[in-house]
């Protein structure tokens, strides 16, 4: 049983995907970044993801790179993470970490794991990070309960989809581009080939992201993904204001209860 | 000579000291990367297996490192320089006199050859001196590919000259503004580019570091070095030297040269670091005196990192030698204790960069400089039965603009 299973099946039983949104912590202070994780959840987000800022985020395209440095230059300690964590659980969502894996190493697997489940965090994403190199992280994950959520690309081979989902728990992160993030014009026409790849090994829940950042585009994703991830758009939001994340999770909940079939 | 000798032997036969199948020195390289690149280097891996042991592909690369890239280098004697050294005989292996200036070229060859066996026509690399970049550019020209080079903006601005080689030759160079703006941050950019365009294009990574098989090929498209250079000192002098010593950035043309000597117990493996302004500041890029064991760039290794494990910038006055990371096999070298790592001063270094132009007619590289002072080092503690073999990785013509300032040689006699 995973810990966001209780999150998948109640989008699943309103027939709709989840909204999954995506913020650095400590952006763009510590408290603000709690600020706007907590009016992500109160508006809509199914699950956010909170982000630990990297000095280099290769995956990341440049929104959410500055972002990060402003985080950093703002004073950002990784134990700061787990406060934020803490909140977003307090406010009453949910919370995943996404995370590089080096601050992680230096931190101690063990005992990042811990920390996070004590913080009320559900689990960790691991943009660079395949199984292959996951065996600690495994061990720590299951001796502390948290989903571990993995990712696949177009380019991933079927055995490298079987690998990534036995080793995965809670959902499998799609990425819908060949590319970093970022927020893009159209939806990609690599994502729906990618899930169907993906459901031919694994029952479990896909979440879809790179690039999205409006409820149309969010409804094109909610028609044959579980879960509608939203990064570098709610980054932007953040920067405007708290009415602008408001409505971009309002926008995009929507879109999530409104599937289209893609174009 | 013929180095690069037949199937099956020589510089692509299998060692000893090869990784794992996953790419893994005891518990360093690996593959820590994103999962959208897993599959262009697992066609990397499967082409470069293919490619080390065909015939034609052997032939190929051992023709154009002879006729283009004019191998093998001279093994030279730095007679004069020797005073320096503790009157230690010192000889230098002459990567300076290959085709574009520095070792870089043993590297790219090989891997452009690659590219074109895997069916991409586009070509990406970072860079740091420029060496690598205007190898990359060279080869491009050569094997008609398209080619673009990320360039750390510091960098684009210290090793100009190179920039505008690059140009000439055809390339795009692209000056990285992010981060630090020095090669860690043309990394970084070259990994986002190359997600993004993996279809059709090659990463060609400069140094033998990055995720497997990247420290295994490039290891061995510079195996070269150590094998001609064993050769050579043997024909000199008839018996092998007590130590080998190069400067390490990523590592490259140290693991090259090493290579040749490794199985070889007499031989000390001496590998020098950027001390910069020294270690005990924090301006320096001695990742394997300072490091600690981490992920960057798609391999665990050490890494220069802060308590959070933000990776910190390194700073070297070698814009060669300016990384906080190194390549997985020097991890495991120094673990063992088959090969050891110190660090040399910017003022060391520069030190050593006027004294062989002095001394032997010869402007090395300020990377390969550090080299060479820990020659001057190792020489003053050995003294003058000792034979020190350096590698010369590259020429200094790249680094005049450092010079000028830091000597004052400028019209103006302006100083330091
Ligand atoms: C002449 C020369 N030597 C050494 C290096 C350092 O690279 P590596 O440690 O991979 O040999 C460079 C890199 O640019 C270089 O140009």
């Amino acid at each position: 049983m995973s810990r966001l299973d209780p999150v998948f099946d109640r989008c699943r039983a309103e027939g709709r995907a989840a909204l999954i949104g995506y913020l650095p912590a400590g952006y763009p202070t510590v408290e603000g970044s709690k600020d706007t994780l907590r009016t992500m959840v109160d508006s809509g987000c199914d699950l956010v993801e909170v982000g630990l800022p990297f000095s280099d985020p290769v995956m990341d395209g440049p929104t959410i790179q500055v972002a990060a440095e402003q985080a950093l230059r703002a004073g950002f300690r990784v134990r700061d993470l787990f406060g934020v964590v803490e909140s977003v659980a307090a406010a009453g969502g949910k919370a995943v970490v996404m995370t590089y894996w080096n601050p992680v190493l230096r931190y101690g697997v063990e005992r990042f794991a811990r920390d996070l489940a004590a913080a009320g965090g559900l689990g960790l994403i691991t943009p660079d990070l395949v199984p292959d190199e996951a065996a600690d992280w495994i061990a720590a994950s299951d001796e502390h309960d948290l989903d571990r959520i993995f990712l696949v690309a177009p380019s991933s081979t079927e055995e490298r989809i079987d690998l990534t989902s036995k080793s995965s728990r809670g959902f499998l992160y799609a990425t819908s581009v060949m590319g970093v993030t970022g927020a893009r014009d159209v939806v990609s026409n690599l994502a729906p080939e990618l899930v169907k790849r993906v459901r031919e090994h694994t029952d479990m829940p896909v979440g879809v992201g790179l690039g999205v950042r409006s409820g149309a585009q969010a409804a094109e994703l909610a028609a044959f993904a579980d879960g509608v991830i939203v990064g570098s758009a709610f980054v932007t939001a953040a920067a405007d204001s708290p009415a602008a994340v408001r409505a971009l999770t309002e926008d995009l909940a929507t879109g999530v209860r409104s599937a289209v079939a893609p174009a | 000579m013929s180095p690069t000798g037949t199937v099956g032997s020589g510089q692509f036969a299998p060692t000893p000291h090869d990784p794992d199948e996953r790419g893994h020195f005891g518990p360093w390289g690996g593959r820590y990367m994103p999962e959208a690149l897993i599959a262009a280097v697992d066609e990397l891996s499967v082409f470069y297996e293919k490619a080390r042991v065909d015939p034609e592909f052997l032939a190929e690369f051992a023709r154009l490192l002879k006729d283009y890239a004019n191998r093998p280098s001279l093994l030279t004697e730095a007679k004069k320089f020797s005073r320096h050294a503790g009157g230690a005989r010192v000889f230098l292996k002459r990567e300076d006199l290959n085709h574009t200036g520095s070792h870089k070229i043993n590297n790219v060859l090989g891997q452009a050859l690659l590219t074109k066996r895997m069916g991409k026509k586009r070509v990406i690399a970072e860079t740091g001196a420029g060496q690598h970049g205007v190898a990359t550019a060279t080869a491009c020209a050569l094997m008609d590919l398209d080619c673009v080079v990320y360039m750390g903006e510091v960098d684009t601005e210290r090793q100009a000259l190179n920039v505008a080689r690059m140009r000439l030759l055809g390339a795009e160079v692209i000056p990285v503004k992010t981060g630090s703006r020095t090669l860690k941050d043309a990394i970084n950019e070259a990994l986002r580019d190359w997600v993004a365009n993996v279809d059709d294009t090659h990463y060609l990574l400069g140094t033998a570091a990055g995720p497997h098989p990247f420290p295994l090929l490039v290891r061995d498209f510079h195996r070269v070095i150590g094998i001609e250079a064993r050769i050579q000192i043997l024909e000199q002098i008839g018996r092998l030297p007590d130590v080998v010593a190069a400067c390490v950035g990523g590592g490259s043309n140290a693991i090259g040269i090493f290579h040749g000597f490794i199985d070889d117990p007499a031989v000390r493996l001496v590998g020098l670091e950027p001390g910069g302004d020294g270690i005990d500041t924090d301006r320096h890029g001695a990742t394997l005196t300072k490091g600690l064991p981490g992920s960057l760039h798609g391999a665990m290794s050490y890494v220069m990192q802060d308590e959070d494990g933000q990776i910190t910038e390194a700073h070297s006055i070698s814009a060669g030698l300016d990384y906080p990371g190194v390549g997985p096999e020097h991890s495991h070298l120094k673990d063992i204790g088959r090969a050891e790592y110190r660090p040399v001063t910017d003022a060391e270094a520069m030190e050593a960069f006027a004294l062989l132009s002095r001394t032997e007619g010869i402007i090395p590289a300020i990377e390969s400089s550090h080299a060479l002072a820990g020659a001057m080092q190792i020489g003053r503690e050995l003294g003058e039965d000792a034979v020190i073999l350096v590698n010369l990785s590259g020429r200094g013509d790249k680094d005049m603009d450092t010079a000028v300032k830091w000597f004052g040689l400028g019209v103006e006699g302006e100083t330091r």
